[in-house]
């Protein structure tokens, strides 16, 4: 398919922001300047970024535990980013949700959720609304192979194909729930085959291969938005940190991660880029440096600004 | 419309509706059932608002479980009456969802006792999504539910309980209880107005309960004690069923010269404080009267408030009616003697008189 280049460009654009975010909050995070816990999506950039590339800003995503990465894909500004998870007012939930709960709603983010599979309903719900509000906005929740196996997901997927609601759910099955391998789960392998019991069409792609994805998602989100109903999309990625930034990972083997980090999906695109003549060595130099000074910014502007109140603890309870 | 309440094995002066008279002399007003008090207040908040719509197991064409929604889906259609799959955390989920992009939802659980099976939608999603976000999440739906048991019911454990300190401890939510037809319409009607999440607790006794509205639109106020019946000598603190027992002692006691004050709460959370400690303060007596189980039930609660409000105008101790810590069994003969009656009131009035 033809692709505009602006567009290629992009996608390799937010995928080595959101791989320099990562390594960047990881890094505060070690040194203890940054609280609470942090789940990287290092290694599983393609997914999210082939996904949302494949959105319009007024469609919803909802997130997970580990969706920095999925704010990032669908627009989010890394200073106010950086400012959240650092518990700044300047933050996009003004310190009050912090890593855990950060969402962008102004980019189409309903944001990260902790509780695994939450955002299912939820994004099922948007989707609800949009529908009986005539609006062609798609919602699509992602989430882990750990949540396929939880209560939200089979009621989730079940309402959307009864009611044919306009959802697209992105299955990024990175193999591993905290320190469970999805085959201790599952009886499966092929988690696309659980949208079939549904009446839902399920497909499975390469999650590294930012393309793919982004193929696949542009064919469900078009079914959604004509009004033909739900997907499930796999994508197959592989999550190369720990659960969460400092865990010991005494559950696999050092070899099976570093083959697995080697099939790195930023790496992968630079050079189906170069190969097709999408883009020169050059630009991609100018977009690593583009990114750093970002990044620079985003840190100066989080470090600079200032913690909230204490005494608005109380603010945003009720409406 | 609606069975007679009698056939319930209530006593018949429990629910006298002249007990309880809400509309003041001179107003046009009509009489009409709890049940269709609320289905009027769905109505008219369906016909005010195209945002509003319902959801909930089987509330189309058979008028749910107790028959509140009857007529609403001819009227509004299949998209606005919303028939659900069993998926009560779903439903709550998908509720949330929409009200996040601008739709009212009213959903419908049909017991409290079935709510635990939402219970992560409702107290983790919908009541913290606005303090997670730093308010960028507004979530305006209304979680209706029935709720409490009655001796000869016999709907036994898991349809009988009274759960509302479970939301009530829950920052985020809002938690309703209405006692009457007048209550259950104004309330209702406040609740789908309001920006939050909030939980509609319907007494399953009293559906079929009568009283007077107003012809005119009203809308009541939430987190507001209402006054049932002023007095001077003992104020009795009750909620939901229980301000109709409460109604009743007060009217024996009256005949004995005792002037009790019944103060409905009316709202769980966010409560009233500054209503009940007034009315501990004037009386210095005080009776808290809850069908919820005793231990951390309700009765807790509005004991330290009136201790921290009224203290030192205490004359007597404070004395709580409650429902037994107890599973509800099925027997008559043991489901008679788990919740409050009347004469429990009325002796605990009588204790806190002495």
């Amino acid at each position: 398919m033809e692709i505009p280049r602006a567009m290629l460009l992009e996608m390799h654009r937010r995928m080595l922001r959101i791989r320099q975010f990562e390594l960047t909050a990881a890094d505060l995070f070690k040194r203890g300047q940054v609280k609470g816990t942090i789940h990287a999506y290092i290694g599983q950039e393609a997914s999210g970024v082939g996904v949302c590339m494949a959105l319009r800003q007024d469609d919803l995503v909802a997130g997970t535990h580990r969706s920095h990465g999925h704010n990032l894909a669908k627009g989010a500004d890394p200073k106010r980013m950086l400012a959240e998870i650092l518990g700044k007012e300047t933050g996009y939930c003004k310190g009050r949700g912090g890593s855990m709960h950060i969402a962008a709603f102004e980019t189409g983010s309903l944001g990260a959720l902790a509780v695994v599979g939450a955002g299912i309903p939820i994004a099922v719900g948007a989707a609800l609304g949009f529908k009986m509000k005539g609006e062609d906005r798609v919602a699509v929740p992602f989430m882990g192979d750990g949540a396929t196996n939880t209560g939200n997901f089979h009621e989730g997927l079940n309402m959307a194909a009864v009611w044919e609601l306009p959802v697209v759910f992105v299955v990024e099955n990175n193999k591993y729930a905290v320190s469970t391998h999805i085959g201790e789960s599952a009886a499966i392998e092929d988690l696309s085959l659980r949208a079939g019991s549904y009446g839902v069409p399920g497909i499975r792609v390469d999650g590294n291969d930012v393309l793919a994805v982004y193929e696949a998602a542009l064919r469900a989100v078009a079914r959604a938005r004509r009004g033909e109903g739900p997907t499930l999309l796999v994508t197959e990625t592989y999550r190369v940190e720990g659960h969460y930034v400092g865990e010991p990972e005494v559950y696999r083997r050092r070899e099976e991660v570093e083959e697995r980090r080697r099939d790195d999906p930023i790496l992968r695109f630079r050079q189906v880029l170069l190969d097709n003549g999408w883009a020169s060595g050059a630009d991609m130099d100018a977009m690593d440096t583009e990114i750093s000074r970002e990044m620079a910014e985003a840190l100066r502007f989080a470090r600079e600004s200032p913690e909230p109140d204490a005494s608005t603890a109380m603010d945003y309870i009720y409406a | 419309m609606g069975r007679d309440a009698t056939s319930l094995g209530a006593a018949r002066s429990v629910m006298s509706p002249e007990l309880i008279a809400q509309v003041p002399a001179g107003v046009p007003a009509k009489e009409i059932s709890f049940q269709e008090a609320i289905r009027e207040a769905l109505r008219e908040e369906m016909l005010r608002d195209e945002r509003v719509f319902l959801m909930g197991e089987d509330i189309g064409v058979h008028g749910g479980a107790f028959g509140v929604t009857r007529t609403l889906c001819d009227q509004f259609g299949p998209q606005r009456v919303r028939n659900t799959p069993i998926s009560e955390n779903t439903i709550v989920g998908a509720a949330t969802g929409a009200a996040l992009v601008g739709m009212r939802p009213v959903i419908e659980i049909m017991f409290v006792d079935f709510s635990g099976l939402a219970m992560d939608q409702v107290c983790n999603q919908a009541a913290k999504l606005r303090l997670m976000t730093g308010g960028q999440a507004k979530v305006p739906w209304v979680l209706r539910m029935a709720q409490g048991g009655g001796a000869g019911k016999s709907t036994a454990a898991q349809h009988t309980q009274s759960l509302e300190v479970w939301y009530a401890h829950i920052p985020g939510l809002k938690v309703v209880l209405p006692p009457t037809p007048y209550d259950a319409k104004g309330l209702l009607k406040a609740a789908i107005r309001d920006d939050n999440p909030v939980i509609f607790l319907e007494h399953k006794l009293l559906y079929s309960f009568r009283g007077l509205v107003p012809e005119a639109e009203y809308v009541l106020p939430l987190s507001r004690c209402d006054i049932k019946r002023p007095g001077d000598d003992v104020t009795v603190v009750a909620s939901g069923y229980m301000v109709w027992h409460a109604m009743a002692a007060a009217r024996v006691l009256e005949r004995e010269g005792i002037s009790v004050e019944v103060v409905d709460v009316r709202t769980i959370s966010p409560l009233d404080e500054e209503a009940i400690g007034r009315s501990a303060r004037k009386t210095g007596r005080v009776v808290l009267v809850a069908e919820a189980c005793r231990s951390y039930g309700p009765t807790g609660e509005w004991g330290m408030v009136v201790m921290e409000q009224a203290f030192d105008f205490l004359q007597a101790p404070i004395v709580r009616v409650t429902g037994r810590n107890t599973p509800v069994p099925f027997a008559n003969s043991l489901e008679k003697g788990v919740w409050p009656e009347t004469d429990d009131v009325i002796a605990a009035i009588r204790t806190v008189m002495a």
